[in-house]
């Protein structure tokens, strides 16, 4: 387009209000709703996206017959921190066979936490395998609930296989201050890596 | 109560016919990026349609995402994605950037405001 003035793809942008998003990422059922729900102004909302059910799992839905049409829904609490600065918080789809999902709600993010349910350790392993193979900074967060087993952080991170250099924090999902200790953790860790790939010259894209 | 969800039936209206079919929105919208209404947006939307119209109803007076916009109008996200980039051309919606994802100083400028922001909380 080389048309004086004529911007239809720049037409109405404006920098006056920042939104910043951090995910919110776990099994089903962990307590990532109620994570959101305890540190958000507003009641988490939901938004739901339409997908091709027959196209999960498969490079090339095209090429699939019988298409269906499926919702997938995904939770969300916002924190206007200033009248220019909103943090969104978005949990992502628990069913794994949503995961392709993730790539757009981690899209620009500032970082996530991979929430963990000590009573079903296991339901944690594939986030955290999505988690490794991207380049978002993360954090782990044991949710505590009550009666369940109470282990070593070393042994949990041993057992996740987490590697040493990701936070791994305690934390009870319906507590804000808890909640919001979390979230301190996941910004700080991500201000660390920005300075150290900014020290070695290459800060590598997200996503 | 929300009829259209609870409908066993579905919807009665295809969730693209709204877009008249087109599913690529005119310019990317990211989820969280937040969007405001003009002042003259409101009524001026009444000429563009019944989803446009409570759309800019969503934004009046207070900076929405499009996340939002989709929950609160009960629209799919890629529905909203479009209608959205719609208004936006039109002048009926100003986008604002979600947070820079390039440059080393933009991004720490953010990472410091949403940490002593959340400090405060």
């Amino acid at each position: 387009m080389d048309f004086a003035g004529y911007d239809p793809a720049g037409a109405g942008r404006n920098r006056g209000i920042v939104s910043a998003k951090i995910v919110i990422a776990g099994g089903f059922g962990v307590g990532k709703t109620t994570l959101v729900g305890a540190i958000s102004e507003i009641t988490p909302l939901t938004t739901e996206a339409l997908m091709t059910s027959a196209g999960i799992g498969v490079d090339d839905p095209s090429k699939v017959p019988g298409k269906e049409t499926t919702t997938v829904a995904m939770d969300f609490g916002r924190i206007t921190m200033a009248q220019d600065l909103i943090l969104y918080l978005f949990g992502t789809p628990g069913q794994t066979r949503f995961w392709f999902m993730w790539d757009e709600i981690i899209r620009g993010a500032v970082g996530a936490a991979v929430l963990v349910d000590t009573r079903r350790i296991a339901d944690a392993f594939a986030a955290l395998d999505y988690f490794e193979n991207r380049n978002l900074p993360y954090v782990v967060a044991l949710n505590h609930f009550d009666g369940s087993p109470q282990y070593e952080m070393d042994e949990v991170r041993e057992a996740l296989a987490i590697a040493s250099d990701v936070p791994l924090v305690l934390t009870d999902a319906r507590h804000r201050d808890s909640v919001k200790q979390v979230l301190v953790t996941v910004v700080e860790h991500a201000m660390k890596r920005l300075q150290a790939e900014h020290g070695r010259g290459y800060p590598a894209p997200v996503g | 109560m929300d009829q259209r969800r609870d409908d066993p039936r579905g919807a009665l209206v295809r969730p693209y016919a709204v877009t008249r079919g087109r599913t690529e929105a005119r310019m990317d919208v990211a989820i969280e990026a937040v969007l405001s209404a003009s002042p003259t947006a409101v009524v001026e939307s009444r000429f563009a349609g019944h989803d446009k119209h409570r759309i800019a109803t969503v934004c009046e007076g207070r900076a929405q995402s499009l996340a939002e916009i989709a929950a609160y109008t009960r629209m799919p996200l890629g529905v909203a994605r479009v209608l959205v980039a719609d208004m936006v051309t039109d002048g009926l919606l100003t986008l604002h950037t979600a947070a820079p994802a390039e440059g080393y100083e933009g991004r720490m400028e953010i990472l410091e405001r949403v940490l002593s922001g959340l400090r405060r909380l």
